[in-house]
């Protein structure tokens, strides 16, 4: 249950991208969540409603944008399909993450008064 | 408050972050990275499910490397030193971390311990995680090599289940293998689901740490760290 944690340091992030406006209420928080970053995002939502409490985010909604798990070929840029070997069949070089590993604060929205 | 028609709403305003929710600990891993590269510590993050071997492997590590190395270990567990002790008794400079409820460690965790203990001149420094296939594989605390320890009396598809801590694994280790004649399990179908998940899979089967068998795994280490020596100045 790491999620709790990830809230904690969430938290945080928030705190610093609202910086000095202390006086604007948090009205949205927007993740993205990567398939395979190892972060469950139910169990997210859940720790974001207990957490958010005595917060700046206390009054805010979560939206959790989940990115989808891309392995490609470093070479020739061939996806590999799901559940296949992580090894490009043409060139045989071992693949790369390009997306899905995720665990990202992309922007919040204030209630400015 | 709405100024066009002083209707009470409130005006919402984005804000764009476009930041790493973990940055913070990103930036104390980046610390503890370079202050183990500038003492010449290459630093192994041992990962694994409760009772995969962990514990056993860096035993055996020690025996093994005899005089030759210089070892530390920090052991995370949520409660009792008992893995400290072990690999103290093995020889190996340790100091627990007990987390209480805390299913990982962080790279704030390793840096406080740090702070308050000077393992002394190091070539390998291990950190012994919490015994957990998820949770552990989020945190960078700083390592220079992730290695996940695997048995293979957890069943074939374990890549599979959590292939997070496979995709960011260097090495996994198989451990158990004596106990192959007495199981009904498939080492290819091992191999095959690890391939699934990691790309640049480097398994090594680990027959019996008690009777050796820890040979590519020492040897791996040893060329592991000459390479980090290679691209950093020794300090202290």
């Amino acid at each position: 249950m790491h999620e709790y944690s990830i809230v904690q340091s969430l938290v945080s992030a928030v705190e610093a991208a609202v910086g000095d406006r202390r006086n604007a209420a948090v009205h949205r928080v927007e993740v993205a969540i990567g398939e395979v970053a190892g972060v469950d995002c139910g169990l997210l939502t859940t720790a974001f409603e207990v957490f958010r409490a005595g917060t700046l985010c206390e009054h805010a909604s979560l939206t959790i944008e989940s990115i989808a798990a891309l392995w490609q070929c470093p070479n020739c840029g061939v996806a590999i399909e799901r559940g296949k070997s992580l090894r490009c069949a043409l060139c045989n070089e071992p693949a790369r993450l390009a997306a899905g590993d995720e665990i990202f604060l992309q922007r919040i929205e204030l209630e400015v008064a | 408050m709405c100024q066009d028609c002083g209707c009470g709403d409130v005006n919402i305003v984005p804000v764009e972050v476009q930041t790493r929710i973990l940055s913070r600990n990103d930036k104390v891993a980046a610390h503890n990275r370079s202050h183990f590269a500038s003492r010449g510590m290459f630093t192994i993050n041992v990962m694994g499910s409760p009772g995969a071997g962990k514990t056993a492997l860096l035993e055996a590590t020690a025996r093994a490397f005899g005089d030759s190395a210089r070892l530390a270990a920090l052991a995370g567990d949520l409660a009792t030193e008992n893995d400290a002790l072990r690999l103290q008794r093995a020889g190996i400079r340790t100091r627990a971390i007990t987390t209480g409820q805390a299913c990982h460690l962080d790279a704030e965790m390793v840096h406080h311990e740090l702070h308050a203990w000077d393992p002394g001149e190091v070539d390998f420094f291990f950190i012994e995680n919490v015994g957990n296939l998820v949770c552990p594989a989020v945190y960078d605390l700083g390592q220079n090599a992730n290695v996940v320890v695997l048995s293979i009396t957890e069943g074939e598809d374990k890549p599979l289940k959590y292939p997070t801590m496979f995709a960011k694994a260097d090495v996994v280790l198989l451990t158990k293998m004596d106990l192959l004649p007495h199981l009904r399990v498939d080492v290819n179908a091992i191999y095959d689901a690890i391939a699934r998940v990691m790309p640049e899979a480097l398994v090594m089967p680990i027959i019996a740490p008690e009777l050796g068998g820890t040979g590519l795994w020492l040897e791996w280490l040893r060329q592991s760290r000459a390479a980090l020596l290679r691209t950093v100045e020794v300090t202290a």
